[in-house]
């Protein structure tokens, strides 16, 4: 804005205040009424929804699935998104907001025109469109974002009733013992220090599996305990691994 | 019309002069006398009736809509948190070795109310972060942070980075899983950024590792640190939106018959 344009905004905006009311009591009226239903919202969603404490904090857990509060969803679905690209790790959780935060504090001073109306200010409204639906999107995502303790992979359809049962019971054995610490099953997972295991029942016999779970090379722990006090679920994991083809 | 004096009363309808030793009730002030007399009192040392007036009685330019309320509800948000945040402190004991969590189930099972203000405490977050995006959304798209109003925009920006930070120190106050885990994560991502990115997150933890300190430490900032900077910078914007005046929706045209009125341009 140069300064007769400058001049013109402080002309015509005294004229339109000159116009209009007193903040006490027309404006405060308003805004009592919104305070209102801001409290009643916050009391209304506290009865519902109330306060729930988790599970007591444990250090020594390393299975436990770190969740943000939903107004950091978005940032972490871009560290999650990014997670499997080192390199641009660091450029996507703190690079991208620092800028976008950069930008948002010098709005000011490079958006300079004095056009007011949205609709005059293609540039605008399209940046706005654009965050809120970027916004948006990631922050659905990452609420959706299924745990990565888990394996979203279908069974295979050539599979049998009995099959796809194992297959189901056997996944959820393998979000249970974190085996997805190490193994990538699929599109979860981590790669390494194991071996992936998403084509595992192509290379070993069922036997083999097993022996390996219960004799594995270190560090990866042994399944020997999960192998005698609960067989079924033993079963289940290597019939599910033996079914990764 | 010039007025006539009234007749004279006769002498028995005239009040009586008060005899002397009876009581006085003439020097007795009526209440609102004594209002006026306290408000006097004050306003002699202070000199605020000036600033209030100058707070209250402005003029909003005509065509203000329910869109300009969301400042406002923001600010009243946050005083809740702030109330309910005090009570909560109250009871809760930032204490790593068992006893936040233990304080926190206190809360939730045992004080008066105590699920509930936590549960208006909690939810209150949600609701002063969706106020404030839709406040800076309603100021964004009126082109409301144009000229004068630059520095009000960026005092506002600092004060949605400050209410996020808030979220983030809150999150591991309960010092249940969820909050342990997210913060070790929301910690370590702050160490990847450039330049101060390490030192913050050293900063954050009190040293290279989540440890016994830390707790105290985010609540140390949670309570006092960035409260206070959030009022100070309320202040300040609110001086701001006071000196400046409210933004007319930009649709709002200006009559070309009516001037300015200079004395009201001068004096603001």
């Amino acid at each position: 804005m140069n300064q007769a344009e400058k001049e013109t905004y402080l002309r015509e905006y005294s004229i339109l205040k000159n116009e209009g009311k007193p903040f006490f009591p027309y404006a405060v009226a308003k805004d009592s009424i919104m305070a209102a239903i801001v409290i009643f919202v916050i009391m209304f969603l506290s009865l519902m929804f109330g306060a729930e404490l988790g599970p007591k904090a444990d250090p020594t857990t390393t299975t436990y699935v770190p969740r943000p509060d939903w107004y950091f969803f978005f940032l972490f679905e871009v560290l999650r998104v990014m997670k499997n690209v080192p390199v641009f790790t660091p450029m996507a959780t703190i690079g991208v907001p620092t800028i976008c935060m950069i930008l948002l504090f010098l709005l000011p001073f490079y958006d300079r025109s004095p056009e007011r109306r949205i609709e005059r200010r293609p540039v605008a409204l399209s940046a706005a469109i654009f965050t809120i639906a970027a916004m948006a999107y990631l922050t659905y995502s990452g609420a959706n974002t299924g745990s990565p303790n888990s394996v979203d992979m279908k069974p295979p359809a050539n599979l049998t009733a009995a099959q796809k049962q194992t297959f189901t019971a056997g996944a959820l054995v393998v979000g249970q013992s974190g085996c997805l610490a190490c193994h990538v099953i699929g599109s979860n997972g981590n790669n390494g220090p194991g071996p992936p295991l998403t084509k595992i029942g192509s290379k070993l016999p069922p036997a083999a599996i097993a022996s390996t779970l219960v004799n594995p090379t270190a560090p990866m722990p042994s399944f020997k305990s999960l192998a005698q006090q609960t067989p079924q679920k033993f079963q289940n994991l290597v019939g599910f691994l033996s079914l990764l083809q | 019309m010039p007025r006539l004096p009234a007749p004279p009363l006769p002498k028995v309808l005239q009040p009586k002069p008060p005899r002397p030793g009876d009581e006085e009730n003439g020097n007795v002030l009526s209440p609102v006398e004594a209002g006026i007399t306290v408000v006097d009192w004050l306003d002699e040392r202070t000199s605020l009736s000036p600033g209030l007036r100058w707070l209250l009685w402005r003029k909003v330019p005509r065509g203000i809509n329910w869109a300009y309320t969301l400042g406002s509800a923001t600010l009243f948000a946050f005083l809740s948190q702030a109330v309910t945040g005090v009570f909560l402190a109250m009871y809760y004991r930032p204490d790593p070795a068992g006893g936040a969590y233990e304080s926190m189930r206190y809360i939730n099972d045992d004080v008066f109310l105590g699920k509930f203000v936590h549960g208006m405490h909690k939810w209150g977050a949600s609701v002063m972060v969706i106020l404030i995006f839709l406040h800076m959304g309603r100021v964004f798209l009126y082109g409301a942070y144009k000229y004068p109003r630059e520095l009000t925009w960026i005092i506002g920006v600092t004060l949605l980075i400050l209410t996020l930070m808030m979220g983030f120190t809150g999150y591991l106050l309960p010092f249940d899983q969820k909050a342990y885990w997210a913060s070790v994560v929301g910690v370590n991502i702050n160490s990847g950024g450039p330049f101060i990115g390490p030192f913050l997150s050293d900063f954050l933890r009190a040293g290279p590792e989540f440890g016994a300190t830390t707790l105290s430490r985010f609540y140390a900032i949670h309570m006092l640190l960035i409260p206070g900077a959030i009022i100070a910078l309320i202040g300040l914007h609110l001086y701001l939106v006071t000196k400046l005046g409210i933004t007319a929706p930009p649709w709002i045209k200006v009559d070309n018959g009516s001037e300015p009125d200079l004395v009201q341009r001068t004096e603001a």
